[in-house]
């Protein structure tokens, strides 16, 4: 670091760095998936070699208000172990014994289709200690979109979903938005995500 | 232990629709974002460390096997919180158009060329300090269809995690004293004036390196904890 740079230098700021669009031209930075000469950090599976839980795909389409596929949005989704654990050392209670992150993103493709690899999450606290039901949180990024947008997807075939804090404080008649449902006889769970309309997705001001 | 993030911090941020960038009209929910409490989801986020960055990945001019064309310059400065704290071991990720304007994605059509020397895409990870630096090409400035002759100011795309999945950012750094500040709406769309200024890197003149490389410095302030200690359980 240069000498005019020293960490004393980082005077307490007066507010954060706003947030801009990811804007159209992201994929070969951020999601380029063999089609860029760069290499993936990410990719849409959070699954690793020595992760236990229920592996399962999460899948669905992403809308604009016109019900118009959008081609160009990035999501990422952020979990828990099937044990409820994160990994992450400020999650102070025992650390899953596996190389499982619980981070994974994605682009969707022409037709506003995405896709995660994953496993179903344990269930995690509230603040009070109360359990959540198993969810997976959500960010979406795109073109059009001045910020990500923060929800949370939840699964269909979960009890626990009618005691969930979080989905307690959405209107009870658009907490359907929220949850994948699954495929009969499969491990996949749909969902799909309306930005804007009468049936939009439930995004949290988090 | 574990700390709430106040909301008031996102104040900063634009509100989602904003009608002059006509892309946001249809892509802006009607309906008011919806209160949470923050827990253990939320209050933490995905780590990840040098294992994730390869050598190199911080210069973007020695990715190919010729030098790109264009003005070579340095980006450096902390990834710091709210309270002036250095945010370690946090993944900075950057794309940019080369320096003509174009970029290497396969939808842009803007008609300069595209640099086989450059693909504009770079990552690295903060020090204990916070400090992260990145050696790139200045970008040029690119029309897009928002409106007629409609042009964005030059500006570096940044990604960066912070501590948990509510510092989560994506911004874009723009260079001192662009006359296309004035009219472009993606710039224009944080409503405070002493917050645009904080997207706008400065001219550092101390860091510059004789007969290479100009230096911007840009800080990337992410929201802080403040002091309300959470039960985690
Ligand atoms: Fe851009």
């Amino acid at each position: 670091m240069p000498e005019s740079l020293k960490p004393q230098d980082s005077l307490k700021s007066s507010g954060i760095t706003p947030s801009q669009t990811v804007g159209p031209f992201f994929k070969y930075g951020l999601t380029p998936n063999g089609e860029y000469a760069w290499n993936d950090a990410f990719t849409n599976s959070t699954l690793t070699p020595d992760v236990t839980g229920d592996r399962v795909r999460i899948e669905g389409r992403v809308f604009d208000g016109d019900g118009v596929a959008v081609p160009d949005c990035m999501l990422e989704i952020w979990q828990a172990d099937a044990q409820g654990r994160f990994a992450d050392p400020q999650d102070k209670r025992a650390l899953p014994n596996a190389s499982f992150r619980g981070f994974a993103r994605c682009g969707t493709d022409k037709d506003g289709h995405y896709a995660f690899e994953t496993i179903k999450p344990g269930v995690v606290p509230d603040p009070d200690g109360k359990p959540q039901a198993p969810h997976i949180v959500l960010a979406v990024f795109g073109r059009g979109m001045l910020r990500h947008l923060y929800t949370r997807i939840y699964f269909s075939d979960e009890a626990g979903n009618a005691a969930d804090p979080v989905l307690a404080v959405v209107p009870a008649d658009r907490r359907a938005t929220l949850i994948a449902t699954r495929e009969a006889g499969k491990p996949v769970y749909r969902l799909d995500l309306r930005l804007q309309g009468g049936d939009e997705t439930v995004f949290f001001d988090v | 232990m574990t700390f709430i993030y106040p909301t008031d911090s996102n104040k900063a941020h634009p509100l989602p629709l904003s009608p002059d960038y006509k892309s946001s009209i249809k892509r802006a929910p009607n309906k008011p974002l919806i209160p949470m409490r923050h827990t253990l989801s939320e209050l933490t986020g995905p780590v990840y460390g040098h294992e994730t960055v390869r050598d190199g990945d911080d210069d973007l001019t020695t990715q190919h096997t010729g030098e790109p064309i264009g003005e070579r310059i340095i980006v450096h400065g902390h990834v710091r919180d709210e309270d002036g704290r250095g945010v370690p071991n946090s993944l900075v990720e950057i794309w940019q158009a080369n320096s003509c304007g174009r970029y290497v994605h396969v939808r842009d059509q803007h008609p300069a060329p595209l640099d086989p020397n450059f693909t504009g895409a770079g990552r690295t990870v903060s020090d204990a300090s916070g400090y992260y630096r990145f050696v790139t090409i200045k970008p040029g400035a690119y029309p897009w269809g928002n409106h007629h002759n409609a042009w964005r100011p030059a500006h570096i795309h940044l990604s960066v995690f912070g501590h948990s999945f509510v510092t989560r950012l994506v911004t874009q750094m723009y260079f001192p004293n662009d006359p296309l500040f004035p009219f472009d709406p993606i710039f224009n769309s944080v409503p405070d004036e002493k917050a645009r200024a904080r997207m706008v890197s400065s001219f550092d003149l101390e860091n510059t390196k004789p007969e290479w490389a100009l230096c911007y410095r840009f800080d990337i302030v992410l929201r802080g904890q403040n002091a309300t200690p959470m039960e985690n359980h």
